[in-house]
């Protein structure tokens, strides 16, 4: 390999990287919010432990996207002081809680992909990533089987349930469709054999969700619909900017501190 | 001798020979009503003061410290939870319970009516709520009554956990930069009389220790406890070198503890009575999640409930 393009690859790996930390470190942070608001008590702990999982994801990753940068940067700069137009996650992560059924199918859709691309990354030829990917996957594993769960529940439970989370689905189906569109980083790590390609993750996604709604009672919404994109290359929703103001601003306020 | 002084005698006889108290076993209806309300005191202790910490999750200033802080709020419900359960075994289900806090009926500890303003706040009720709720709870583990002094003995274990963790915090930021110096003073003034007065008002106006000691599920006066936390907490704040707001704190040589100052007990009666700074808050933040969560419980019984005709019909 030229050192060229080894180099390309290796800016390509930590993008990604900043990519998949990002999207969970946001998800994560909007779980906080329900710490404490949950409609049951066992449900608010086990929101809290994929919220516990998500940011222990995000922390190998930044962990490992400091070592690709070589900056000796550390995980808490990659989160804290990075702005809008640099955190790279999926848009769906983003979006606002809603109520208990919105967060808990915005958590499906997200796992179900992660459920997939996980299994590939396991394997990956990026022993790092693998690592990560394999560890990632046994909490994954529960997460989706959880959300899954609640979706059926809400979606097959009272005429009031059902009600809100069609309307959920109605809601959130424009910002699913960017895990399956491929950011330049993602080309390139797929062309290296490193990453699968996305796009062919669409079918297995649609046929997953697809079952578990047909269990919920639920309609599948019109697939050929609009999808909103630009998280990946961070053109976010308004969102963000909030969240981020929220998350960063002990750092930012008092710069260089231990805490 | 009637039926009635026999089954009380015997009952406190098991109570004085250490022997627990089980859900199943005869007890006076006084000992019944006086654990239900302690127990569920505490229980809603666990799940209001959820609220107070969980306000800075989003704004932690690290991920670990992130994480931290969101493991202890998803311990405090985990509490809670254990409680509500031995509050079920003493025949009040965990709805009406709940139904008791956010009718405003049922109390729960003052400290949480006051506000988490910075970090630091973070750090002092690890330290000082967490520690002092120890101090209260250790003695607890071994309670007459088995469900609850079970219950306590894996609380306790955690909340000293926490208790380091809030100390840790305090000590990082205590040897930090001038202004979080600052923040973990500023902190420690703002917490510091509330926690003494966690332990309750003074024996003289304490109106159920009596019977409570003779019970077994109070080991210990308010006044014992609470000068055991001070003494317990004054070398720990100099040792990271913070100042406890009291100018009349001072160690007493002969009684080998410490004299403190006058407790505003004025302070206490008032945010006691719902007047603290976020009673309100709180109890609406309690009140909301239970009202806007009820369309999700509801769900989940006719699921349910759904699932198990289904399963009938399969059978039949
Ligand atoms: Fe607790
Ligand atoms: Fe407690
Ligand atoms: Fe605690």
């Amino acid at each position: 390999m030229n050192i060229a393009l080894h180099t390309d690859i290796q800016q390509a790996l930590c993008n990604y990287v900043l990519q998949l930390a990002d999207t969970n470190l946001i998800l994560g942070q909007r779980i906080c919010e329900w710490c404490g608001h949950g409609p049951i008590l066992e449900q608010d702990i086990a929101l809290s432990n994929i919220g516990l999982d998500l940011l222990g994801q995000t922390r190998s990753l930044y962990q490992y996207a400091a070592t690709l940068q070589g900056e000796s940067k550390t995980e808490d700069d990659l989160a804290f002081l990075r702005s809008e137009r640099q955190f790279k996650n999926l848009l769906l992560a983003e979006q606002p809680n809603g109520d208990f059924g919105y967060t808990v199918l915005r958590q499906f859709l997200y796992e179900a992909f992660q459920l997939l691309l996980l299994d590939r990354l396991k394997n990956s030829s990026d022993q790092q990533l693998a690592a990560i990917a394999e560890k990632s996957l046994i909490e994954t594993t529960y997460h989706y089987k959880w959300s899954a769960e609640w979706v059926i529940r809400l979606g097959d439970g009272t005429d009031e349930s059902k009600s809100r989370i069609q309307k959920s689905v109605n809601e959130i189906w424009t910002y699913t469709g960017e895990m399956f569109i491929p950011s330049v980083d993602e080309q390139t790590l797929t062309s290296a054999g490193i990453i699968p390609d996305v796009t062919n993750l669409k079918e297995e996604w649609l046929h997953k969700v697809t079952e578990v709604f047909a269990e919920a009672t639920l309609d599948m919404p019109d697939n050929n619909g609009w999808m909103q994109r630009g998280g990946k290359t961070g053109v976010h929703t308004e969102h963000l900017g909030y969240m981020l103001a929220e998350m960063q601003y002990l750092q930012r306020q008092y710069p260089g501190q231990k805490w | 001798m009637s039926p009635q002084i026999n089954l009380e005698e015997q009952f406190q006889a098991k109570i004085d020979a250490e022997i627990k108290i089980e859900p199943k076993d005869w007890m006076p209806d006084a000992y019944r009503k006086t654990l239900v309300r302690q127990i569920s005191q505490h229980a809603h202790s666990e799940i209001v003061g959820m609220l107070p910490e969980g306000n800075w999750l989003t704004r932690a200033p690290s991920l670990k410290r992130k994480a931290t802080l969101l493991a202890k709020v998803q311990d405090e419900a985990g509490h809670g939870l254990y409680l509500y359960s031995a509050v079920e075994t003493l025949g009040v289900t965990r709805l009406q319970t709940i139904e008791d806090l956010i009718s405003g009926k049922a109390k729960y500890s003052s400290i949480f009516n006051y506000p988490t303003l910075t970090w630091a706040d973070m750090g002092a009720i690890g330290w000082l709520v967490d520690g002092a709720a120890i101090m209260n709870q250790v003695p607890l583990c071994r309670a007459s009554y088995g469900p609850y002094a079970r219950a306590m003995v894996r609380v306790c274990k955690e909340e000293s956990f926490h208790q380091r963790q809030g100390y840790e915090i305090m000590m990082t930021l205590a040897s930090g930069s001038a202004e979080q110096k600052e923040m973990a003073q500023d902190a420690l003034n703002r917490w510091w009389w509330p926690a003494i007065m966690m332990f309750g008002p003074t024996d003289a106006e304490s109106a159920n220790t009596e019977q409570s000691v003779k019970w077994k599920i109070k080991r210990h006066t308010n006044d014992e406890l609470r000068q055991k936390f001070i003494d317990a907490t004054v070398p720990q704040a100099e040792y990271i070198g913070l100042t406890i707001p009291d100018k009349d704190l001072k160690w007493n040589e002969e009684k080998g503890m410490y004299d403190f100052g006058p407790i505003d007990w004025d302070e206490f009666w008032n945010v006691v009575k719902g007047n603290g700074p976020c009673n309100k808050q709180r109890l609406e933040a309690r009140r909301n999640a239970h009202t806007e969560g009820a369309w999700v419980r509801d769900a989940a019984s006719a699921y349910a409930e759904k699932r198990a005709k289904r399963a009938a019909s399969k059978v039949a």
